[in-house]
């Protein structure tokens, strides 16, 4: 592509900052004194179930949702003073936002990169969002992945700093969620800073440099992704079930047992190896008097941390 | 790449969403067509229940006032030279009756309500004058252009068609952007708010070209309804009305969170002109008392304005004033809605 990311002057402010961040709607507290710092040039996932106030978050930092409290710098600029001068520096991608039905690819991109004083060309923007057979297809006729990969041709039409995605792959197959990702990683190849909210695990660790989950409007951690499953003390999760209850403390005497949890009936034991440590839980299973009915392993994931912070599932929390 | 212009992208963007929805499109060009035919053949004749009768001051046709006064049956006024023959024209007389020596009755014989009540005013007359000598009389009856119910009904027509598709069209299009989060989309980018308006306007403007013509040509051939004065100045009238209607529709659509919320107040808002503004019969129907707010009404004025130049071929000294309420209303709705308006 011809045009360069915008550079900014060597500054070290971050590309997103906030600090003591209120949001209430009514009487329902939505984001509740929230510290954030993004760094220019890294993808930062903001995680958590729906509810957990991540779009409140992401709108209020795109400057489109006032806030009650706290402070935000984008850039090192605030939304109060520098307004016009933030948004030729932001891609902004909403959550559930339509385009015309009736209008072309081609059409949604040239009016939104009309906005902009500089950035990349229609057809680069195509291009770099693979929609180049669809260039004249209308909307209406695009499938869910490729509307979204529009929405984001168009958040990326002034070749911003920063690109804003909330949920940017709810609903997609996994197809399509993959070509996102795609456009995601070229993009942070050109020095792109992107800030995401998803309540996918495998979304935030495929794409995040760092996540903060967040629940109830509160980041209940925060840190790599790999960070977090270290917190958990161990790398593999032992899921089952059985004919007897398990005493907690006879499966915390599993070698390299860190963390055990029952959820739904089912028991989830954290290890740190599986070889030591699952001869020994069937040992004390049989010692319980019971019979295994299922077993799983897994690799420790985000969905494990959230598991363990907040007593619930991402899914139905 | 040539520099992009945001205004332009914005209103093609705007014209293309509708040209590429059918049904808008018939609604819009067709609908007012076929209410015409529908008028023109049921109206043909228009219904009076007391013939109205014109008397030219100053004209042998005094004399007879105290007979046609005395005919339960004739609605007698007395009009001065100039009032005379635009009332005739207008077809508030039906018949007018004047002449030097020899009384003359003045009508469009192709219209039947004017062939009865020359008629009936000839028998008053000539009832009061006994029988034994009839009184003399003659017919002028030179066609009256622009005197026929759909010469009057078609400006009126024009008038309503601009007022819906302008209301609706801007009203019903933001409110949808609004739900579908279109604009609130826009105002992530650094896109201009007023450029966005004057897309709006801009492209209404544009349709009126799709929009009205038709409807002008259709009346020509198939009714013969000819526009007797500039079509310059009718032209103006019409972005005048569409600017104007689309000023309310923008108000109409400033704060409407839903399509549910915005279609009540667009009905609230256009129903009182649909009934008041004189569309399908004159607003001077109205008592008198309620006059001035109906004359205030942004589509009164408008339909008022047309009739001046399309029927009457009035200049602008005749008809400034309306011009003034329909700059008032555009100007205060678009101060307004640039307020109120709500992006999210």
């Amino acid at each position: 592509m011809s045009t360069q990311q915008t550079s900014p002057p060597p500054d070290p402010s971050p590309a997103i900052r906030c600090r003591g961040l209120h949001k209430r709607f009514g009487q329902t507290v939505a984001v509740k004194s929230l510290d954030l710092e993004v760094r220019r040039g890294e993808c930062f996932g903001l995680l958590g179930p729906n509810g957990a106030g991540k779009t409140t978050t992401i709108e209020i930092l795109e400057g489109l949702t006032p806030r009650d409290g706290g402070e935000v710098e984008i850039l090192g600029m605030r939304w109060e003073s520098d307004a016009s001068r933030i948004r030729t520096h932001l891609g902004v991608q909403l959550q559930e936002s339509e385009f015309t039905d009736r209008s072309t690819v081609e059409e949604v991109i040239r009016l939104f990169r009309s906005f902009y004083p500089r950035g990349w060309t229609v057809d680069e923007l195509i291009g770099f969002v693979q929609l180049d057979e669809k260039r004249a297809t209308q909307v209406r006729n695009l499938s869910g992945g490729q509307r979204q990969r529009l929405s984001v041709a168009c958040a990326l039409a002034g070749a911003p700093d920063i690109l804003f995605l909330d949920e940017p792959t709810t609903g997609l197959d996994p197809q399509s969620r993959r070509q996102l990702w795609d456009v995601c990683e070229r993009f942070r190849e050109r020095g792109g800073t992107i800030l995401l909210t998803t309540h996918f695990m495998d979304e935030a660790e495929a794409l995040s440099d760092r996540v903060a989950i967040l629940d109830h409007g509160e980041i209940i951690a925060q840190g790599t992704p790999a960070e977090l499953i270290r917190g958990l003390g161990g790398a593999h999760v032992i899921a089952f079930t059985a004919s007897a209850e398990v005493s907690e403390e006879a499966l915390r005497a599993v070698p390299g047992a860190s963390r055990v949890a029952t959820h739904d009936g089912q028991t989830h034991v954290t290890v740190d190896d599986l070889a030591p440590a699952l001869p020994a839980l069937l040992a004390a299973v049989q010692a319980a008097g019971g019979r295994l009915t299922a077993l799983s392993t897994h690799q420790a994931t985000l969905e494990d941390v959230f598991l363990h912070l907040t007593g619930r599932e991402l899914r139905d929390a | 790449m040539p520099e992009l212009s945001p205004l332009r992208e914005l209103v093609m963007a705007r014209i293309r969403s509708f040209l590429r929805e059918p049904e808008a499109l018939f609604w819009t060009f067709v609908f007012p067509i076929l209410m015409a035919v529908g008028l023109g053949v049921a109206f043909r004749e228009k219904p009076a229940d007391r013939a109205a009768v014109g008397v030219q001051r100053g004209t042998a046709a005094e004399r007879y006032l105290p007979a046609l006064r005395a005919a339960a049956e004739l609605k007698v006024s007395v009009l001065d030279d100039s009032a005379a023959a635009r009332a005739l024209r207008k077809g508030d007389v039906a018949v007018l009756l004047a002449g030097r020596d020899t009384l003359v009755y003045r009508y469009d014989p192709a219209r039947d309500e004017s062939r009865a009540a020359r008629l009936l005013a000839d028998a008053a007359v000539q009832r009061a004058a006994g029988g034994a000598r009839p009184v003399a009389t003659a017919d002028d009856r030179e066609r009256v252009p622009g005197g026929r119910y759909i010469d009057w009904v078609i400006p009126g027509l024009i008038g309503l068609n601009l007022l819906s598709t302008g209301m609706w069209g801007i009203g019903f299009g933001l409110v949808q952007m609004r739900t579908k989060k279109q604009l609130k989309r826009l105002v992530s980018t650094p896109m201009r708010k007023r450029d966005f308006l004057l897309a709006q306007m801009v492209a209404r403007i544009a349709f009126l070209g799709l929009e009205v013509p038709p409807i002008v040509i259709f009346a020509w051939l198939a009714f013969g309804v000819k526009p007797q004065g500039s079509l310059l100045a009718f032209a103006g009238l019409v972005v005048l009305g569409a600017v104007t209607f689309a000023g309310l529709g923008l108000l109409c659509a400033s704060r409407a969170r839903t399509i549910e919320g915005v279609s009540g107040i667009l009905n609230v808002v256009m129903l009182p002109m649909f009934v008041l503004s004189g569309v399908f019969f004159s607003a001077s129907r109205y008592p008198a008392a309620i006059q001035p707010f109906v004359r205030a009404l942004p589509l009164t004025a408008l339909n008022d304005a047309f009739r001046a130049v399309y029927n009457d071929g009035l200049p602008f000294t005749s008809y400034w004033p309306q011009v003034v309420i329909l700059l008032a209303w555009m100007v205060v709705s678009f101060v307004a809605a640039l307020k109120l308006f709500r992006w999210q």
